[in-house]
């Protein structure tokens, strides 16, 4: 755990040193958005967002929570919570294991307890690098004991959502963990909790029909791609293509899914903002 | 040991012979007065639903609503519903809730539809919803998987206080085909995913995804409807009297927790905050 940990703090100070300008890097990036090349230094400055359209490119979720919270204020929750392989399904722990390595996490999702602009909430991020973001049970736990958590602390709760939907290797207990991280969502609200949920690239299937598309507010990045069924699968079933934007934040916010789109330079003062209006966690 | 695979029991559960919610509601329970639309924009034909009596008992009882031919299939949508359906499915749940009638539910769906216009109108905000509106009910709610529970669309209407399964049901994340074909590329490869799924009844009994398997006549439910009726009657009358004993808040509860244990083999809650 100490090599990860290391990595970890190794690759978010090499993002400092990129943002700060301390690592010269020469090298060429070509945004999948618009196609024009930018160097990887202005990316990373930009917060990986193309300099040139605005394309918001993935991130990790250590890297979105230091973009977002106030320095120092960071604690991580339940970072020993691990997944199982409930239906023993072949090659799942070896692949887990290779995920592990590569992106320094225990599964797709981090929570942390932190503070915006000085306000205390629960954070929630999936990382998209970690099977697509996909929820199996240890997912659907963290979201749960996480709301659980801000219900017991009396604190507003942030999740950001990036995920394939439920994860098909754990089967039935990933679709499970819709009715839970739902129930758990329902109960913290009732009591008065205030739930944001703010939707990133992409977040799609078991995810969206649950916890993700239950939020008080409900924000989403631009050109975020938000839906229950994938674009592929539509196209198939209904055999023609879809329109151009189709299931966008842009398109969700016509549609009337969203309050607001958010671009990722303006999640600290737009969530510090409602943070504040919600002064004591939204409970009066 | 079960005597069929979990690949034939995948098609003894898609067998358009099976007994479906229609019938089930007619059979089973009388004065229906089956209540239509989701007040918002359409109604929806591939949720049925309404106000009826079980045993004399006003209940609210709805359930996914297949053709047994083509025709049918087309005013229905083959089973499978759009965010219309499970708002009306909503409107019914929070009007048994407030009347103080129990809730069953029959579930057999390939999935929720995956159309455009199903998109349009938010279909995984209307399932997240089901889902969380159920789950806080403090009426009965009891779910019978009666064919095909099919992903995110049968379980918007399956958070239940008891689960049960006909025999031959199944019930899974995904298809067997759509599993095969994110996993590996490739649909055809369903009926190796039938076998690792564990969708099959007694394996979700042992798994602790459903409460009760309900037999099937020999052959299947198709062979022989009246006696698929007398066991999910009793089943059901069972159930119903078990969670009478329970009172408002206390059903939430017990649902609540039930769903809250799925997902075993971890951890317990580590101790936070100093």
């Amino acid at each position: 755990m100490n090599r990860l940990f290391s990595q970890r703090r190794d690759r978010l100070l090499t993002y400092q040193a990129m943002r700060e300008g301390k690592t010269a890097s020469s090298r060429r990036v070509s945004c999948p958005g618009c196609g024009e090349e930018s160097g990887a230094l202005d990316w990373s400055r930009n917060g990986q967002v193309c300099p040139r359209c605005g394309y918001h490119g993935p991130i990790g979720a250590y890297y979105r929570l230091s973009m977002i919270l106030d320095p120092g204020s960071f604690r991580e929750l339940e970072e020993k919570l691990a997944p199982a392989n409930p239906l023993n399904f072949p090659g799942y722990p070896e692949k887990l294991a290779a995920l592990r390595e590569d992106t320094g996490l225990r599964d797709a999702a981090v929570a942390a307890l932190g503070r915006i602009e000085d306000h205390k909430a629960v954070f929630v991020v999936l990382d998209s690098r970690f099977l697509m973001g996909s929820m199996g049970t240890a997912v659907g736990e963290k979201v749960t004991r996480a709301a659980e958590y801000a219900e017991k602390r009396k604190l507003p709760l942030v999740i950001f959502s990036a995920s394939g939907g439920a994860r098909m290797q754990e089967g039935i207990f990933s679709l499970m963990q819709m009715a839970k991280t739902a129930a758990a969502i329902q109960r913290f609200q009732s009591g008065g909790g205030l739930y944001i949920s703010c939707l990133t690239h992409p977040t799609t299937g078991g995810v969206t029909a649950s916890f993700a598309s239950l939020g008080d507010i409900m924000l989403a990045e631009p050109g975020a791609l938000v839906g229950f069924a994938g674009p592929r699968v539509i196209e198939q079933t209904i055999g023609e293509k879809l329109p151009e934007g189709f299931q966008r934040a842009e398109y969700l916010l016509d549609h009337g899914f969203l309050d607001q789109i958010v671009p990722r330079s303006q999640w600290r003062p737009v969530l510090g903002r409602l943070l504040a209006l919600h002064e004591k966690g939204g409970r009066g | 040991m079960s005597k069929y695979t979990p690949e034939e029991k995948v098609k003894i559960a898609r067998n358009p012979g099976r007994p479906g919610t229609a019938d089930f509601i007619d059979a089973l329970f009388t004065d229906f007065f089956e209540q239509r639309g989701d007040r918002l924009s359409r109604e929806d034909g591939s949720i049925l639903g309404g106000i009826a009596r079980f045993h004399g008992r006003p209940v609210t009882v709805l359930g996914h609503r297949k053709g047994k031919n083509l025709d049918e299939n087309l005013r229905c949508n083959f089973g499978m519903p759009g965010p219309e359906g499970y708002r009306k499915a909503q409107r019914l749940m929070a009007q048994a809730e407030k009347f103080g009638r129990p809730i069953i539910t029959f579930v057999d769906t390939p999935g929720a539809y995956p159309g455009k216009e199903a998109e349009e109108r938010g279909q995984g905000e209307a399932i997240a919803r089901c889902l969380a509106l159920m789950s806080s009910l403090t009426v009965p709610v009891i779910a019978v998987v009666t064919g095909e529970g099919g992903s995110g669309g049968a379980l918007a209407l399956a958070v239940a206080n008891r689960v049960l399964m006909l025999e031959h049901a199944v019930y899974s994340v995904l298809s067997p085909e759509g599993f095969a074909s994110i996993l590996w590329k490739d649909a055809s490869r369903s009926g190796e995913a039938c076998a690792v799924m564990k969708l099959t009844a007694q394996d979700l009994r042992r798994g602790g995804i459903v409460q009760g398997v309900l037999r099937e006549p020999e052959g299947g439910a198709h062979t022989d409807w009246q006696a698929t009726f007398r066991t999910v009657d009793a089943a059901l009358k069972k159930e119903l009297a078990a969670l009478d004993k329970l009172k408002g808040p206390a059903l939430a509860q017990q649902r609540y927790q039930m769903f809250r244990a799925m997902g075993q083999g971890l951890p317990p809650a580590g101790k936070e905050e100093p």
